[in-house]
């Protein structure tokens, strides 16, 4: 469904995504993982349009949507959300929500209506009528997944969800995310939190300075020692070779 | 609903004054208030709504007005005509300055600066072309029959000034009750985040400047037919840009009835001061600026909003702005 052939994308010689080559098949959950400053959210920006690469081209659906502009890429059906949370301040939840319901329905009460119905599905229908300013930081996140879900996305990009939640809502939300596969829509998604990445989904890609250096299922990529290494250094895929040899004698 | 309810009630009393008013003064002076409102909700479409904060609404506003009277002096075509024509000129002026600058990606200050400086082009030319009657300015010659947009009763004046302004109001109420608007108020609340749930900024944004531009050009064709009588500084000078922002943020940005509270909060209190100080030049200027820092620093949701302000100075989060 989704097709990302070499690409690459420097801002001024840093190179940030490097020869990055990912398929993202249909009705999957897909994870993007990596330390910090790996290019995951980079990635994310030059699939949807948000920065333009450098080279390589993206095709979703069969079509080449290199360079397209972000809001055709959200209409032809994939959406992402933002790791920094950018609610429309000063508007009401079900209002956030409607301007993505809007992309497909006309109607203000329609669309309304689907924010309600929208929001009762991610968890904040008790909160339609609040200040979306006034959200939680769990509240937000689940407003980013609200609005690009009120869209009817075939593929949804999610940059980081869990991020900065606590262990209930991080529990409160995989099923969520489970939920929405289950209704058809794929689901790529970058995370942080392991015990996400590892519990919802069916095929890993891992970065690492704007390489891939890995990809598979979940549980073999954990265990790959250059991934070990990208994130606790040099040498501890060794050590925790020994010391599980050890343990295990 | 309710909003809609309340404004055609609002504007059907407005509507009522000369039958028991029979003071022209006061009259006129309801008549500047409404015209006011007009031109406070024109610019309100393109600010409150699109988030766009234009310095320059006298260049749509002079577009409509010396539309009209060249029109009707060169070419002899009728003001009714021209009213239509001032209107889309208008706008298609705001969608050529809007093109080139949301292009470029400009907002807040750089975006006022740079419709403030059109407006000022405009201004410098139509003081060196001679069909606009350069420095000198135009004059429509009185010929006072309804088919030439001229009248002899103020209240038909009166009635066309309502109209017009009813119609920007029901633009907006339908705008905070549609999905144009919806999409406006994302853009202006987070163009990028709009922008990833399938939001066009670019059309969004433009949509917003037509509109406001079409009004700010029918309120400028209402000043020509009422007063007769242009000039460049009076069509494209500051006082008319400045006049449309402060009616709205007065009133309240972004909100229905905002400008129509801003015009009529303003005019009275213009009038006060006339009684109190004397007309001395330049001095509502001087008033008109000090209020806009009051407002800015203390109600800067204006008006409508002030009840939230206060609320949240209560609440002590100090964050009185959006």
């Amino acid at each position: 469904m989704l097709d990302v052939k070499a690409l690459s994308k420097s801002f001024q010689g840093l190179q940030a995504v490097d020869n990055v080559t990912m398929k993202v098949a249909e009705g999957s959950i897909v994870s993007l993982i990596g330390p910090n400053g790996a290019g995951k959210t980079t990635c994310f920006a030059l699939i949807t349009g948000f920065h333009a690469p450098t080279s390589g081209t993206v095709h979703f659906d069969a079509t080449d949507i290199t360079n397209m502009k972000p809001h055709r890429i959200a209409t032809r059906g994939m959406v992402r959300t933002f790791q920094i949370v950018q609610p429309f301040a000063g508007q009401t939840v079900r209002e956030n929500i409607a301007v993505g319901a809007h992309l497909k329905i006309a109607g203000r009460r329609d669309a309304l209506n689907k924010a309600q119905e929208i929001a009762a599905k991610v968890g904040l229908g008790a909160m339609l009528d609040q200040d979306a300013g006034d959200l939680t930081v769990a509240g937000r996140k689940r407003l980013e997944v609200a609005r690009a879900l009120a869209t009817d996305p075939k593929l949804l990009l999610l940059d980081e969800v869990m991020a900065g939640l606590n262990p209930s809502e991080i529990r409160d939300i995989i099923p969520v995310i489970k939920l929405l596969r289950d209704e058809g829509v794929t689901i790529f998604l970058i995370e942080h939190v392991m015990q996400a990445v590892m519990s919802l989904s069916d095929h890993t890609f891992v970065l690492n300075q704007g390489k891939l250096i890995a990809e598979g299922a979940p549980a073999k990529v954990a265990r790959d020692p250059q991934v070990i290494e990208a994130y606790l250094g040099k040498g501890m895929a060794k050590r925790m070779a020994d010391q599980g040899a050890g343990s295990d004698a | 609903m309710r909003q809609l309810i309340i404004l055609l009630a609002i504007f059907a009393l407005i509507a009522l004054t000369p039958l028991w008013l029979t003071s022209e003064f006061w009259l006129n002076a309801v008549l500047l208030t409404v015209y006011a409102a007009l031109l406070g909700q024109a610019w309100n479409i393109l600010a409150g709504f699109g988030g766009q904060f234009s310095f320059g609404h006298a260049l749509f506003f002079g577009t409509g007005a010396y539309c009209v009277a060249v029109l009707q002096i060169q070419f002899g075509v009728n003001p009714w005509i021209g009213f239509v024509l001032g209107g889309l000129l208008g706008a298609l002026v705001a969608l050529a300055m809007g093109f080139l600058t949301f292009r470029y990606g400009l907002r807040g200050s750089y975006f006022a600066l740079v419709t403030l400086a059109f407006a000022e082009v405009f201004r410098i030319l139509s003081n060196s072309v001679s069909f606009t009657g350069a420095g000198e300015g135009i004059l429509i010659p009185l010929d006072r029959q309804a088919s030439q947009m001229q009248f002899t009763q103020l209240s038909s004046y009166f009635w066309l000034i309502c109209a017009i302004t009813l119609a920007c109001f029901l633009t907006v109420w339908w705008l905070q009750n549609g999905r144009l608007g919806a999409r406006m108020m994302a853009v202006r609340d987070n163009e990028e985040a709009a922008a990833a749930i399938g939001v066009n900024a670019m059309s969004v944004k433009l949509q917003a400047i037509a509109l406001s531009g079409f009004f700010s050009g029918l309120a400028g064709v209402f000043y020509a037919q009422k007063f007769l009588y242009l000039d460049p500084s009076i069509a494209f000078g500051p006082a008319v840009s400045v006049e449309s922002l402060l009616v709205a943020i007065v009133g309240g940005i972004g909100t229905l009835f905002g400008p129509l509270l801003g015009a009529a909060v303003l005019h009275i209190f213009a009038e006060l001061v006339r009684h109190v100080i004397g007309d001395e030049p330049g001095l509502s200027m001087a008033v008109y600026g000090s209020i806009l820092v009051i407002m800015v620093l203390f109600a800067p949701r204006g008006i409508a909003g002030i009840g939230r302000s206060v609320r949240s100075v209560l609440k002590g989060t100090g964050d009185a702005g959006r």
